[in-house]
């Protein structure tokens, strides 16, 4: 059956390299995002390496407007619709302290904006009876911390949405991949102080292609964050609220 | 948050710098970048010395620019970003039928170091350099300027960028003219070879299109100069398995290089071929990129790194490389990697490495007695009327480079045009004066 993969946040080193494993073995791709040349130039890039087909089209997590247009062209696929699920935004604590209104558009680009957009795609997904929903979430979205709760917030609806999803679309013989990376070595995180045991992307992307084959339910990226994310969210919270990591 | 603060070092460690590191992940943050904060470009860092470093300065790292922006099946066409890697190109477009017409002997280069050094590989006897298989390449000058040089438009330009140290601009990305592979696989030909003037007669004799010896740089007496010629060709052939590959994870002590280690290495590795040779074949990585599969290998020379040093020397001069090995062979202070190859003349730019003759590239722990036995080689090479590999010395100083490189001052001149306040300087430009303002 012929496979269509839709990604959003296209942009993201970690769906370049999710998009690219998929593109070599011949998977349709619609590249979803904001930066439309760069989009382009990323759907010339996956053609060549192997793509049935990729086109570049716009979407903002924050203009439901966006999402319409690319329902339509998707549903003019044949075969299994996929979507996999990047965008985000973590500005840093400090800036959202200071505008607080960044707390929606936090909640927008790692939760709302990207559930609406799922909710909207389920039933053509249903219809099909077949699909995978790829959602990347975070390890941040396991525990509140000091340094970044309100991305933690966010990331930690989406994943709890996810699961719903997960139990409403199995029903319908699809499947939903929870992903939480570590850190991760992409835009975000370049000469963000106290990084440590950062991840490649390809190693995150080949992890994520793995758990779709297996129908894996939720993965921690790489493995070892399962271990870490296990203590964590072992403390009491009457230490943990004195702690800082 | 664009710049982050960081050590970076060339592969061999020797030098090191620390600096603010961009690494733009979209051709318009790159352009961006060269408008309002220009800085020089570095690739994989394979460059063993300070090529690619600007300690207290600024730096673009261009690995995460790699995408293919066009191919043409019928071709072989291919343009790239610049921070495309060439074993990439290899996995990639092998199973199409196209390689890249040159590559190294590792595959982690990026397209843009590859230019910025003019690379050569097995097949420079008959192939060339990487530069003359480059069609055009896309520059950002510092202020933004964006100018396309090719054999045929910028010309000068063109020759000044081919192997130009990344000073005429920021290469953004590249067109290249792959050559045909029937397969993804290379039929290997070992042979022992006894001593160093039979590795000249066998590699001037040599018919196939990839040819290198790997050289026994411990042997003395009449083993002098002995080794293993590889010759080979692309094939579609069958292969054996590919290795997994393994991560050095530790510097390693000094000892693990030790004379006594590496002499007993060495024996053993050039007894692993019978006295009848041997024929097989691999996938072509397996063969144009050995080491590949032991990742961050430079870690077994230990924190204080290492030095490579390779001349080419003109044919008509194999005497004095003679001597040069004869004398590496007497010191003791050599590294099992060491490989002798015949070049041709092919070379695309002005301050390309290749001459017509013979070349030797052999690595040294970094210690005192081996920057003294180095420094009497580049005399040597200089004698010979030989020249230094810009991609690997990290000693010689600017009046030995100037004289190899006849071209230089044509090259800084066009290396000014494109960079008049000297913002793409690097390291190596300063320590070598390569530019009037450096
Ligand atoms: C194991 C090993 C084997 C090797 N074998 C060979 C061989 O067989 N033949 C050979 O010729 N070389 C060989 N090399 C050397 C290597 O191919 C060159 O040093 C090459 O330049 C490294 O590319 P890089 O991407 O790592 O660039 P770097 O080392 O990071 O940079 C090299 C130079 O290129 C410039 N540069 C990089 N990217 C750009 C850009 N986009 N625009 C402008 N300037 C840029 C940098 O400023 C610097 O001057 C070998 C190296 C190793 C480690
Ligand atoms: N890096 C890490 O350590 C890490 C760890 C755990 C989880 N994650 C998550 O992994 C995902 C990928 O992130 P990354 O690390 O690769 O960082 P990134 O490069 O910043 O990627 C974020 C992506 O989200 C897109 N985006 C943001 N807001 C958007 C909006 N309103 N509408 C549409 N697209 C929007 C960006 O597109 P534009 O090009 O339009 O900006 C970009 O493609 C994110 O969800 C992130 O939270 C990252």
């Amino acid at each position: 059956m012929t496979r269509t993969w839709i990604i959003l946040g296209a942009t993201s080193a970690m769906a370049r390299a999710f998009a690219r494993q998929i593109a070599e073995r011949g998977d349709t791709l619609l590249l979803a995002g904001r930066d439309m040349d760069e989009l382009k130039a990323l759907a010339a890039d996956l053609s060549a390496r192997g793509a049935a087909g990729a086109e570049a089209i716009r979407f903002d997590a924050r203009d439901a407007k966006t999402f319409a247009p690319i329902l339509r062209k998707v549903e003019l696929e044949p075969g299994e619709i996929n979507v996999a699920v990047f965008v985000g935004s973590m500005p840093p604590q400090a800036q959202i302290d200071a505008d607080p209104s960044l707390i929606d558009t936090v909640a927008t680009d790692n939760f709302s904006g990207p559930a609406r957009f799922l909710a909207t795609l389920l039933p053509v997904m249903e219809a099909r009876a077949c699909g995978t929903v790829v959602g990347v979430t975070s390890v941040a979205g396991d525990r509140g911390r000091i340094g970044n709760y309100t991305y933690g917030a966010a990331k930690s609806a989406f994943a709890t949405y996810l699961s719903g999803l997960r139990n409403r679309l199995t029903r319908a013989g699809g499947h939903v991949v929870t992903v939480k990376p570590g850190f991760v070595d992409t835009a975000m995180t370049w000469g963000v102080e106290g990084m440590f045991l950062v991840a490649a992307p390809e190693k995150v992307a080949r992890a994520i292609v793995k758990a779709v084959e297996k129908q894996r339910n939720v993965i921690y990226t790489p493995g070892f964050w399962w271990v870490i994310m296990t203590i964590i969210k072992l403390i009491p919270e009457r230490i943990f609220k004195k702690l800082s990591i | 948050m664009l710049w982050k603060t960081a050590d970076y070092a060339g592969w061999g460690r020797v030098h090191t710098a620390r600096g603010q590191i961009a690494r733009p992940e979209r051709a318009a943050q790159l352009a961006q970048l060269m408008e309002e904060t220009p800085a020089p470009a570095m690739g994989m860092r394979r460059s063993y010395n300070d090529s690619l470093l600007n300690d207290g300065g600024r730096i673009i790292d261009m690995t995460r620019m790699d995408k293919i922006l066009a191919f043409d099946p019928e071709t072989g066409v291919v343009e790239v970003e610049a921070g495309m890697q060439i074993g990439e190109l290899v996995r990639l477009f092998a199973p199409r039928g196209w390689i890249p017409a040159v590559v190294p002997g590792t595959g982690f280069p990026t397209v843009g170091g590859a230019i910025a050094h003019d690379i050569h590989g097995k097949n420079h006897h008959v192939l060339g350099s990487f530069g003359q298989h480059v069609l055009s390449v896309t520059l950002l000058q510092p202020g933004g300027g964006r100018v396309v040089a090719s054999p045929a438009r910028n010309k000068t330009l063109f020759r000044a960028t081919m192997g130009g140290i990344g000073q005429t601009g920021v290469i953004l990305s590249a067109r290249l003219q792959m050559i045909a592979t029937p397969g993804t696989s290379m039929r290997v030909k070992e042979t022992r070879v006894e001593n160093f003037d039979e590795f000249l007669a066998l590699l001037d004799a040599s018919t196939f299109r990839y040819n290198v010896g790997w050289i026994d740089g411990t042997a003395t007496g009449a083993a002098m100069g002995r080794g293993i010629l590889e010759e080979a060709e692309l094939t579609d052939g069958p292969q054996r398995r590919a290795l997994p590959a393994v991560t050095v994870p530790l510097d390693l002590p000094s000892f693990a290089l030790s004379a006594p280690t590496v002499k007993l290495f060495n024996a053993a590795y050039w007894r692993k071929v019978p006295s009848r040779g041997n024929v097989s074949v691999m996938p072509i990585a397996a063969h144009v990129f050995p080491l590949d599969k032991l990742y961050d290998w430079n870690r077994l020379y230990g924190k204080r790194g290492f030095h490579q040093f390779q001349c080419v020397v003109p044919v008509e001069n194999a005497d004095v490389l003679k001597q040069i090995v004869a004398k590496i062979s007497r010191s003791g202070l050599a590294s099992p990697l060491a490989v002798i190859k015949r070049m041709g003349e092919g070379r695309a730019g002005m301050l390309s490495f290749p001459m017509e003759g013979y070349t030797l590239a052999i690595d040294f722990p970094a210690r005192e007695k081996a920057e003294v036995l180095i420094a009497e080689l580049e005399a040597m090479t200089v004698e010979a009327g030989g020249r230094l590999y810009l991609g690997k010395d990290a000693l010689a100083s600017g009046a030995t480079i100037k004289a190899m490189y006849p071209e230089w001052e044509a090259w800084a001149a066009e290396a000014e045009k494109a960079d008049p306040e000297g913002l793409l300087i690097t390291d190596m430009v300063r320590r070598l004066h390569l530019r009037g303002t450096a």
